[in-house]
């Protein structure tokens, strides 16, 4: 028995049985991903809604700026290649590889968030407040959300590099680099109908 | 003895789960850059006239970028059904009632 228990605290959940026979972290996550669809599909069909409701205020044709978001989106799409690849480091057991394509992730992510500060400033300074229009408020919301969902992955791929530098993920680190991997590359999932349905289809 | 070897062995066939999950790291690169291809067909519309096939070609692109990502960057082709409904069912409600609402709004009515 004291095999056993040594083995399991090896490997934490490896050792756990659960009725349907996968992680329960798993199961949570997609679960929890599922939910944030229904979250999103509220804040674009508002923004679907509301974009053509401009009184005040500038129109979306003339506060868009198509190339400077085209590359703000190659950033998000380029953060999951980046991502799928600390994942594929986590279950090699690589470390080092693991903390590196986290910590670019990271970074890449933080210049898509860069990105997304100078673009509301630019609007704003544009005449594009959040409650100037239906448009200034459903757009500043969805992509504000948007946003902070990143934001909050930013700081889930920094704590989870500080967390695997000092050893202290207990069992195996490679799903725990999957749950946040399975997150951030719904963001960036989110991020691919935003752009099309917002920025490159007209109102 | 017997249950530490059962979970070994449990233990062994998790990893190799991990290995099925999928592809190499020249896989994901491939697969990026054709999410990249695509990324850029779509910004092209910005530039070039489509015509008619403006909507269809950017509504395709979305669909099609939106599940390469979700069924190989994030393996849910490889993983266990149960993950695809989890998520697919969430998906799929928000897409009902949101087409739903929207219709209700007219949103679609030319």
């Amino acid at each position: 028995m004291s095999d056993v228990a040594v083995h399991e605290a090896d490997h934490g959940t490896h050792g756990h049985t659960t009725s349907t026979g996968l992680s329960n972290n798993k199961v949570a996550m997609w679960l929890f991903l599922g939910s944030e669809c229904l979250l999103f599909g509220g804040l674009i069909s508002t923004y679907m809604l509301y974009r053509g409701r401009v009184s005040i205020g500038p129109r979306p044709g003339n506060v868009f700026d198509i190339p400077f978001t085209s590359v703000s989106s190659f950033i998000l799409l380029m953060s999951s290649l980046t991502m799928v690849l600390a994942v594929s480091a986590a279950q090699n057991r690589d470390d080092r590889g693991t903390t590196l394509w986290l910590t670019v992730t990271a970074l890449l992510g933080a210049t898509f968030v860069g990105g997304q500060v100078y673009e509301f400033t630019a609007m704003y300074n544009e005449g594009l407040g959040f409650t100037t229009s239906l448009f200034g408020s459903s757009f500043y919301t969805l992509t504000g959300f948007h946003g902070v969902h990143v934001t909050v992955g930013i700081i889930m791929l920094m704590s989870l590099v500080g967390i695997i530098k000092r050893s202290t993920v207990p069992g195996d680190k490679a799903e725990v680099v999957e749950l946040i991997g399975l997150y951030w590359h719904f963001v960036d999932v989110i991020w691919i109908v935003i752009f099309t349905l917002v920025y490159l289809i007209p109102a | 003895m017997t249950v530490a070897t059962e979970t070994h062995a449990e233990h062994d066939h998790s990893h190799d789960d991990h290995a099925q999950h999928g592809m190499s790291n020249a896989g994901y690169i491939r697969i990026a850059i054709i999410l990249a291809a695509m990324t850029g067909l779509e910004v092209s519309t910005y530039y070039v006239d489509f015509g008619s096939l403006f909507l269809p070609v950017l509504l395709v692109l979305m669909v099609v970028k939106f599940f390469v990502v979700v069924s190989y960057f994030m393996h849910l082709k490889f993983d266990n059904k149960l993950f695809s409904f989890c998520f697919y069912a969430g998906l799929f409600l928000a897409v009902m009632v949101y087409v739903i609402a929207l219709a209700s709004f007219k949103f679609f009515a030319a």
